[in-house]
């Protein structure tokens, strides 16, 4: 989901605890076992199969990161009481460090030796926004019942679908954000 | 200087002028969107830099940057190296190795350039020279590859 969703998702730091804590237990085991044996190479290989995965998935976050790192702290910083946070409390230091370091790097080579009155730049209006108007692939799991579709064109009104279990679809994001959080749907 | 001077004298009530300040304004606001722009820009390649070639940049890209690019360089480096020692056990997970998945745990390589010795997990060397061909795990050679010191070769 985080592959081919155009904003961050939520963090999900138990599923990387429990995914890391699995792969250190593995790694342990292969050390113990006699060398030659053919199990130990296709757990070598599961292990590196898994370490993929999980670098894949945190590379994918830390790009987002980067890319959105003034709406991810500002997201951050106006969550609610009980909503998930998006960012685990790592990343969210990763971001604060980032946005730091490209504020001060800005202000020190170019923004100090500018007219007083433009000495200050706003990155959260500068920076892009996520779009989430963006298209998005997806298999529904759970289904789904009158879900608001907006129009495209002038002509057109908004309209109700329903998902059935099994469909796939191509719809925009924006529409079925709140699904893929909930994981009534699968983005492909 | 001139602005702040031009702004007074808009106070003073030389209503002609408010538009041509607006104009030199504008172009000033547009001028300093274009430096921020292109500043940003070359940030967004240096921190790739971080992710093809590791910690240490090749001199011929250093000697390119200015000294606060290398500041930045730098603190995004011990800031990316922190968060990566968070995830993952004791030593935390390395993410910029395993860029591709993993088709087999031992790949065939060709060296391109003299290296000299190399040690692989079981304790045992392998002398890179130029041109020589070896078998050998897949996550050593990794970063080898993409300094462009062996050669991953597909038969």
């Amino acid at each position: 989901n985080e592959k081919f969703a155009p904003e961050l998702l939520e963090s999900k730091p138990e599923i990387i605890e429990c995914v890391v804590e699995q792969l250190d237990h593995m790694e342990a085991n292969l050390k113990r076992a006699k060398k030659g044996d053919l199990k130990v190479s296709v757990h070598h290989m599961e292990i590196e199969r898994i370490r993929y995965v999980l670098s894949s998935y945190l590379r994918c976050r830390l790009v987002k990161i980067e890319k959105f790192f003034p709406h991810v702290l500002e997201k951050e910083k106006s969550r609610a009481e009980g909503e998930p946070s998006i960012l685990s409390p790592e990343e969210f230091a990763f971001a604060k460090e980032y946005m730091a370091n490209t504020e001060t790097y800005l202000k020190n080579a170019a923004l100090k030796h500018m007219p007083p009155n433009l000495q200050k730049v706003s990155l959260l209006k500068s920076v892009p926004k996520p779009n989430l108007d963006s298209f998005v692939f997806l298999r529904v799991l759970e289904r789904q019942e009158n879900i608001l579709v907006e129009p495209e064109t002038d002509e057109q009104r908004e309209y109700t679908i329903d998902l059935e279990e099994g469909s796939q679809h191509l719809i925009r994001y924006k529409t079925i954000a709140p699904l893929v959080a909930s994981g009534a749907v699968q983005l492909i | 200087a001139a602005s702040s001077r031009s702004r007074s004298e808009a106070k003073s009530g030389r209503t002609d002028l408010i538009f041509l300040i607006r104009f030199r304004h504008c172009c000033l606001l547009r001028n300093q969107r274009c430096v921020v722009a292109y500043l940003y820009d070359r940030l967004l390649r240096i921190r790739a830099l971080r992710w093809e070639y590791g910690s240490v940049l090749p001199s011929a890209i250093h000697f390119h940057m200015s000294a606060e690019e290398v500041e930045w360089f730098n603190r995004y480096k011990k800031s990316l190296a922190t968060y990566m020692r968070s995830v993952g056990g004791e030593e935390g997970l390395d993410l910029t190795q395993d860029i591709k998945p993993p088709k087999s745990l031992y790949i065939e390589v060709r060296c391109l350039k003299d290296y000299g010795e190399f040690e692989i997990d079981d304790g045992t060397t392998v002398l890179l020279k130029k041109n020589s061909q070896h078998f050998l795990p897949r996550w050593k050679c990794e970063q080898l590859i993409r300094q462009g010191v062996l050669e991953h070769v597909l038969s």
